[in-house]
């Protein structure tokens, strides 16, 4: 099946995903480009209203059908998305690419118990009983940690803790073994001891499963924790793609350091004032010409009014690493080389041994 | 280092400069059964023994997990709940039992400000409208008028005065929070409740109304009890940290004590969770994760209600439950086998 080229699991090519309103054209995604191999995590960064969960809708296919108009190619292990029948897409989705969504709660039917609704989506890509089935779901609660999971499997999502739903929401997307795991806000639900567990199963299953994994944030925090690539969108657009040693280590794009900077980090010396983004993310319907980042970017001045007029194209900076900006590269590392506080020398953090 | 012996906290009247002084504040939310005949068959200990002050002008940042309390806290500090035993005292006076007619003139002094400013604006009316409604409720008559106070308001949280006609839905979820901080601020309260100011908001725009609240504090010497489940957030904010767990203070010091040295294992575990926007980092750093989920607070465990999670529980931690001492000047923490000493 598919191209034999075709080595990424994913491949995202110059995806355009426009939703015509009364009030005007949203360009929700316009013009993306990104691909995830076998067994790397790519973080996507940015905003809400960025296009990051329209994005991964697009690549499980579930914009057919209704008024948004999806351009570009998906190629997903060399079958391309966006022009597969539908009833393909709907084999494809559960079976090679698998979704975890935010909010746990909302995503499971509280009418049926947790096992039934693992039972179903395996049954409908699977011919196998229901008796197999059932136990292939308990399997798949155990290995994420649910307790007792012959008995829990025939509790309904109500009887489980925010944690745990979300561990079934885990098992039901890898219950299909799927080649490509795509995570939007995983955790932003969860408490943070509750999210450090989750993140670390997301990684150990990753690694016994081997498949690709999209996680989907805006905190970049979960980003460092896991990706092995991150791209920071915004406004529908990467504005920064690269390794995630590169971009944390060398961001080259005016926003990345302006979503670094906006945080409050536990391990550096606490600064006395945080350093925001002036202003707001910009309206969908009526984008700033040029660069879109340019009305809130302190640098936009230093190229006289470039940024007004031509849109940044995302060019390589360094190996693996790209950026879109229309600022010199010198001048952009003589900015951040200004700015920048070196690191304290001891984290702040004094854990005890570990208690896994 | 031994154990200080306990010092202020629970004086009845708080020590010198405190604003606020809590002594064993405690909430049970009765759980009733059947329909006619309702009967109690237990009660969730949401809030149970709570001593804590907040002295004028400092922020007192409450952390924890979810269904810790520390939203009853809030809720209790401003007396939108009535306290099922404890005292709180605000700037001398008692007011755990107040009737809602003795508090409304004490709630100027008291204000908060809501998480989600999706629904905590009223969506018909406008942001004049919304943010005159403190003036209007407490008779208050400001001398330029409610109209020329609610621009010079709309001024102070970085809106313009043109915006006091229009709508809530006009807004971008960030200005929507400053229209709620300008109402809280209309009768220069003396102390805010902040419940998870930031939380609904997007980073860049947290930084934003983070700086806010600390140039409001400056300006206006406010008081600010802060209560965030974001560390990292409160850590910038408050001079003073407690952190919560099942209804209790595990451990309570300066936010440079706490985030340099953290005493009680709950507090090490929490902040060692916080994934650092460092990739570098993720081989080096120790971590230490818990397992499980936070008890019921229906029927916490005994003694110390974080042994079933602990890594160095005892028998004393299944037997006793430990006090939250003073193990350092301003540093108090509730466990047996305390970290860092």
């Amino acid at each position: 099946m598919g191209s034999p080229a075709a080595r990424e699991m994913l491949e995202v090519k110059e995806l355009r995903i426009h939703f015509p309103t009364e009030d005007g054209l949203v360009r929700a995604v316009d013009g993306l480009s990104f691909s995830v191999d076998r067994g790397q995590t790519l973080g996507i960064v940015g905003e809400s209203g960025s296009g990051k969960s329209v994005t991964s809708l697009g690549i499980l296919g579930l914009h057919q059908g209704t008024r948004a108009q999806v351009s570009g190619e998906i190629w997903l292990d060399g079958e391309n998305v966006v022009r597969a029948p539908a009833g393909r897409v709907r084999q494809l989705r559960g079976s090679k690419v698998a979704m975890i969504f935010q909010d746990p709660l909302s995503s499971l039917h509280p009418y049926y118990t947790v096992g039934n609704q693992i039972i179903e989506a395996y049954r409908i890509h699977n011919h196998v009983s229901k008796k197999a089935a059932r136990a292939h779901a308990i399997e798949m609660l155990d290995r994420v940690g649910i307790p007792q999971a012959a008995t829990r499997v025939d509790d309904y999502p109500h009887q489980f803790s925010g944690g745990m739903r979300q561990r079934a929401m885990i098992a039901m997307a890898l219950s299909c073994d799927p080649e490509l795991l795509i995570a939007d806000e995983p955790t932003t639900a969860l408490d943070v001891t509750v999210q450090a567990q989750i993140l670390d199963l997301i990684s150990d299953l990753q690694d016994e499963f081997g498949s690709a994994v999209i996680i989907i944030t805006h905190d970049l925090g979960v980003v460092a924790e896991l990706a092995d690539d991150v791209l920071v969108m915004y406004a529908g657009k990467a504005v920064e793609y690269g390794s995630a040693d590169e971009v944390f280590q060398h961001p080259g794009h005016p926003y990345t350091w302006g979503l670094l900077a906006s945080m409050p980090r536990l391990d550096r010396d606490r600064q006395e004032r945080l350093d925001p983004i002036a202003g707001t993310p910009p309206s969908l319907i009526q984008l700033p010409a040029g660069c879109a980042f340019h009305p809130r970017c302190a640098y936009a001045a230093l190229n006289g009014g470039r940024s007004e007029r031509e849109v940044p194209a995302l060019r390589e900076t360094a190996p693996r690493h790209l950026t879109a900006c229309h600022l010199p590269l010198w001048e952009r590392r003589r900015i951040r080389a200004e700015s920048v506080t070196p690191p304290a020398d001891d984290p702040g953090l004094v854990p005890g041994e570990g208690a896994r | 280092m031994s154990t200080a012996p306990d010092q202020g906290g629970t004086a009845a009247s708080g020590p010198p400069g405190a604003l606020l002084t809590v002594t064993g504040l405690q909430k049970y939310f009765p759980v009733t059964h059947g329909i006619i005949l309702r009967r109690q068959v237990g009660a969730v200990q949401a809030v149970d023994g709570l001593d804590f002050t907040v002295t004028q002008g400092e922020t007192l940042g409450l952390v924890g997990e979810s269904g810790c309390g520390k939203t009853t806290t809030g809720r209790l500090l401003t007396r939108l709940l009535e306290p099922t035993s404890g005292r709180i005292v605000f700037g001398g006076r008692d007011i755990s039992h107040l009737r809602p007619g003795q508090m409304r003139p004490l709630r100027r002094n008291i204000q908060m400000i809501f998480q989600d400013p999706y629904s905590s604006l009223n969506p018909r009316h406008t942001v004049g409208s919304i943010v005159g409604a403190p003036f209007r409720l407490q008779r208050v008559e400001p001398e330029q008028g409610i109209k020329r106070s609610v621009q010079e308001l709309l001024e102070l949280v970085g809106l313009s005065p043109e915006h006091y006609n229009r709508y809530p839905y006009e807004f971008s979820g960030g200005q929507r929070q400053r229209i709620g901080i300008a109402r809280t601020l209309a009768l220069r309260p003396k102390l805010i409740v902040a419940d998870e100011p930031v939380s609904a908001l997007d980073v860049s725009i947290q930084a934003q109304v983070i700086n806010l609240l600390e140039d409001l504090q400056d300006e206006l010497g406010l008081t600010y009890v802060l209560i965030a489940h974001d560390l990292s957030v409160v850590r910038h904010t408050a001079d003073r940290v407690a952190v919560m767990y099942l209804g209790k203070i595990v451990e309570l010091a300066s936010s440079a004590q706490l985030y340099s040295r953290p005493r009680h294992p709950y507090t090490v575990a929490l902040l060692s969770a916080v994934p650092s926007p460092d990739p570098g980092s993720r081989g080096r750093r120790t971590r230490t994760r818990l397992s499980g989920d936070v008890p019921s607070p229906l029927s916490p465990p005994p003694a110390c209600r974080f042994h079933t999670r602990c890594w160095k529980a005892q028998e004393i931690c299944r037997t006793t439950e430990p006090p939250l001492a003073e193990l350092a000047p301003g540093h108090r923490a509730a466990c047996h086998f305390p970290e860092n000493t």
